[in-house]
C-alpha cells in the first residue's frame, strides 16, 4: 500500500512537471506579443532580445548623447561613458566609482555591458490604433457578430425544435441531411456562393455575413436538438391539452427552459463571427466596412515591418476574445466538448 | 398516411423550413451552379460558356495543381500529432490536478485567438533576425532557421504553429475523458491492471468515438488549408510554392486570375476527394472505434 503512494506521488510530480513545461511554451508566444508591443524600434530589433521592454542608457557628453556601459575590472563594477572607438578598443571615461571618476582609458568592446532602463513605450497603441480604425472595425465586426447571433437563435431553436419535439415521418432521415452538411467544405463553396451573391448585388455589404445565419446552421442546429430531446415530453403534452400552439409552446416552455444551451450557440456564433476571415475577405470590399480580422491583414500587408504597432493591434484584438472568455469559461467550454459528442 | 401523420408532417416540415429554404439557397444552388460552371470558361466579367470537361482536362497538366495537392498531403503530418499531443494534455490534465482551470486557460487560449491575429504574431515569431523561435534555438546552442523564408522548412513552420493551438481538441477530449465510465476502471484494477493497460484496454476504446470525430473534422480542416498561408507567406504560396496549398490555390484561380471555372472544377475535385476520404476514414473506423452497446 505504501510503495502505491509513493508511486502516486511521483507520477504527480512527473504530471506537475510536463504541465509547467508545456503551459511554460504555449503561454511564452503571448508574452512576446504583449512584450514587443511595448518596445521601442531600437529594442524591438535587438538580438537576443530582452523580455522586459528596455533601453540603452545615454547620456550627453560636449553635446553628443553616448552609451552608458559597465564592466568587470578587478573585482569591482565599473560605470563608464564610450567616447569612441579605436583599433585598440573603445575609448571610454569612468563615471563610477566616484574615486576613479573622470579617468579615460581603452577597453576591449566585448567586455562592456549595456546599462540598460526599463522603457514601455505606451505610445504604440495609440499609434497602432490610428493607422488601423480600430473602433470602426470592431463596431463593424460587433454589428455582424450581434446579427448573426439574433439569427442563429432564432432560426436555430425554431429548426431545432421540429426536429425534436415533434415526431413526423422522414425526421431521422432528414436530420442525417443536416448533420451531412457540416462535412461540406466551405472553401469549395465559397466560390458558387461569392457568383450567386454577385448576381444578387450583395457583394460589398454585409448581407452575406448575415443572412445566412437567418436560416440555421447545422452546427446549432444539432446542439439546440440535443438539448430539446433532454427536456420531458410531458411538459409540451400538457400545453397541448390545453390549447397551447407548437410555436406557443417553443416559445414558453422550450426557451425558457435551454438558457444554458442557447447561451452556447449565442457564444460560439458571435465568436465565429469574430474570428471569421475568410467571409469578409470575399464579401467586403469597402475598407470602412472591414472586420477587424480583415483590417488586422490590411495592416499587416501594409506596416509588414513595424512589429511594435502590429503588435499592439493583435494585443487589441486579441484581448476581448481573452475576457470574454474568463467571464464566460463555463459556457465555453460546454460548447466546445459537445461539439465532439455526436449522437 | 393517417390524417394525424399529415398534420404531423406538416407541422414538422413548416418547423424546418427556414433550414430548408437555407439548404437549397445557400448550399444546393451554389453546388449546383459551380458544377455547372466548372464544365465553363467563366472569367467573371464575361458570361460562362460552356466547354465541356476542358478544365478537368487541364487541371491534369497544371503542375501547381500537383505541387498544391502534395504540400497539401505534407501537411497531413499534423494530423496524428493534433490527435496524440491533444489526447495527451487532456490525459495530464485528467489526473485530477490543483489549478486545473489554471491549465486549462493557458493550453486553450491559442485555440481561440482570431488565425489573423496568431498568424500575424507567428510571422513575428519566424522572424529570421529578431524572432522568438530563432532565441529559442540559440538558447540551446542550435543554429538560426530561415523558418517561413526557407522551402525547407515553411511547411514544418506551419504544423509547428498549428500545434500551439491543440487545445481545442484538448477540451474535446477532456470531455470525453470525464464520461468514461467509472466501473469500467474499477474492473480493470480488480483485473490487476496498470495505467498503460488502463489507457489502452478502457481509454482508448471508451473515447475512439471522439478520436474518430477529430480525425474527421482534422481532415477536413487540412484541406482547407488556406488563411495562414494567405497572411503569413510573400508571393502567396511561396518561397518556391512550398506553401502553395490547394485551398489557395483554388481561392488565387477564382479571386486573383479570375479563372472562376478553373476554379469551381477545383472545388469539385476537393469535394470528391474530402467525400472519399471521409468514406474510407468511417469505413477502416469500424475496426478500431467502439460503441457501447446499450445504445
Amino acid at each position: 500500500m505504501k510503495s502505491k503512494t509513493v508511486k502516486r506521488r511521483v507520477t504527480m510530480v512527473v504530471v506537475y512537471a510536463m504541465l509547467l513545461g508545456f503551459g511554460f511554451v504555449f503561454a511564452l508566444p503571448f508574452v512576446w506579443l504583449v512584450s514587443t508591443s511595448l518596445k521601442a524600434d531600437d529594442a524591438v530589433f535587438e538580438f537576443p532580445p530582452y523580455w522586459i521592454p528596455s533601453r540603452k542608457e545615454r547620456i550627453k557628453v560636449d553635446g553628443k548623447p553616448r552609451g552608458l556601459f559597465t564592466f568587470r575590472q578587478q573585482g569591482e563594477t565599473v560605470k563608464v561613458v564610450r567616447l569612441a572607438e579605436s583599433p585598440q578598443g573603445a575609448r571610454v571615461r569612468v563615471l563610477e566609482p566616484q574615486t576613479r571618476a573622470g579617468e579615460e582609458m581603452t577597453v576591449a568592446p566585448e567586455l562592456l555591458e549595456p546599462v540598460r532602463y526599463i522603457f514601455f513605450r505606451w505610445e504604440n497603441y495609440p499609434r497602432a490604433l490610428k493607422t488601423f480604425p480600430f473602433l470602426l472595425y470592431a463596431r463593424n465586426t460587433l454589428y455582424i457578430a450581434v446579427l448573426c447571433v439574433l439569427g442563429t437563435l432564432l432560426s436555430a431553436s425554431i429548426v431545432a425544435y421540429g426536429f425534436s419535439r415533434v415526431r413526423w415521418p422522414g425526421r431521422d432521415i432528414m436530420f442525417i441531411l443536416v448533420l451531412a452538411t457540416m462535412m461540406l467544405p466551405d472553401q469549395a463553396l465559397v466560390l458558387p456562393r461569392f457568383i450567386m451573391f454577385r448576381h444578387m448585388g450583395w457583394i460589398g455589404s454585409f448581407k452575406p455575413l448575415v443572412v445566412p445565419a437567418f436560416f440555421g446552421t447545422a452546427f446549432d442546429i444539432f446542439l439546440l436538438r440535443q438539448f430539446f430531446l433532454t427536456l420531458p415530453g410531458e411538459l409540451s403534452d400538457a400545453a397541448r391539452i390545453d390549447g397551447c400552439s407548437e410555436l406557443g409552446i417553443l416559445w414558453r416552455i422550450i426557451i425558457p427552459l435551454s438558457k444554458p444551451a442557447l447561451a452556447t450557440v449565442a457564444l460560439l456564433t458571435f465568436i465565429w463571427a469574430w474570428l471569421d476571415f475568410m467571409g469578409p475577405l470575399v464579401y467586403l470590399n469597402d475598407e470602412s466596412m472591414y472586420t477587424l480580422a480583415l483590417g488586422l491583414a490590411a495592416f499587416l500587408g501594409r506596416h509588414g515591418a513595424d512589429w511594435s504597432g502590429l503588435m499592439a493591434a493583435g494585443t487589441v484584438v486579441i484581448a476581448p476574445i481573452i475576457i470574454i472568455f474568463f467571464f464566460a469559461q463555463r459556457t465555453f467550454i460546454r460548447g466546445i466538448a459537445l461539439t465532439g459528442m455526436k449522437g | 398516411m393517417s390524417p394525424g401523420d399529415k398534420k404531423h408532417l406538416a407541422v414538422g416540415l413548416l418547423f424546418i423550413s427556414p433550414w430548408i429554404v437555407g439548404f437549397f439557397l445557400f448550399l444546393l444552388y451554389p453546388m449546383v451552379s459551380s458544377l455547372y460552371y466548372s464544365l465553363c470558361r467563366y472569367p467573371v466579367l464575361k458570361p460562362p460558356e460552356f466547354i465541356g470537361l476542358g478544365n478537368y482536362a487541364r487541371i491534369i497538366h497544371d503542375e501547381y495543381f500537383w505541387k498544391a495537392l502534395a504540400n497539401t498531403a505534407f501537411m497531413f503530418i499534423e494530423l496524428p500529432l493534433m490527435v496524440v499531443l491533444g489526447l495527451a494534455l487532456a490525459l495530464l490534465l485528467n489526473q485530477g490536478v490543483r489549478g486545473m482551470a489554471f491549465f486549462r486557460t493557458v493550453f486553450y487560449l491559442p485555440a481561440i485567438v482570431p488565425v489573423v491575429a496568431s498568424a500575424m504574431l507567428w510571422l513575428w515569431i519566424y522572424n529570421p533576425e529578431y524572432g522568438l523561435a530563432n532565441v529559442m534555438l540559440a538558447k540551446l546552442h542550435l543554429p538560426g532557421l530561415r523558418w517561413l523564408v526557407d522551402p525547407r522548412t515553411s511547411k514544418p513552420s506551419f504544423i509547428l504553429m498549428d500545434l500551439w493551438g491543440i487545445g481545442g481538441g484538448m477540451i474535446i477530449y477532456l470531455a470525453a475523458l470525464q464520461g468514461v465510465p467509472e466501473h469500467l476502471f474499477e474492473a480493470a484494477e480488480l483485473d490487476g491492471a496498470g495505467a498503460w493497460q488502463k489507457l489502452i484496454h478502457v481509454i482508448l476504446p471508451s473515447i475512439s468515438p471522439v478520436m474518430l470525430f477529430m480525425i474527421i473534422m482534422g481532415t477536413i480542416g487540412l484541406f482547407q488549408y488556406f488563411t495562414q498561408a494567405w497572411i503569413m507567406t510573400t508571393p502567396r504560396g511561396g518561397p518556391e510554392y512550398s506553401t502553395l496549398f490547394y485551398a489557395l490555390y483554388l481561392f488565387q484561380n477564382g479571386f486573383e486570375y479570375f479563372r472562376m471555372g478553373y476554379a469551381c472544377a477545383m472545388a469539385w475535385i476537393l469535394f470528391v476527394v474530402i467525400l472519399g476520404a471521409t468514406v474510407v476514414i468511417l469505413k477502416t473506423s469500424q475496426r478500431w472505434v467502439y460503441y457501447e452497446e446499450s445504445r
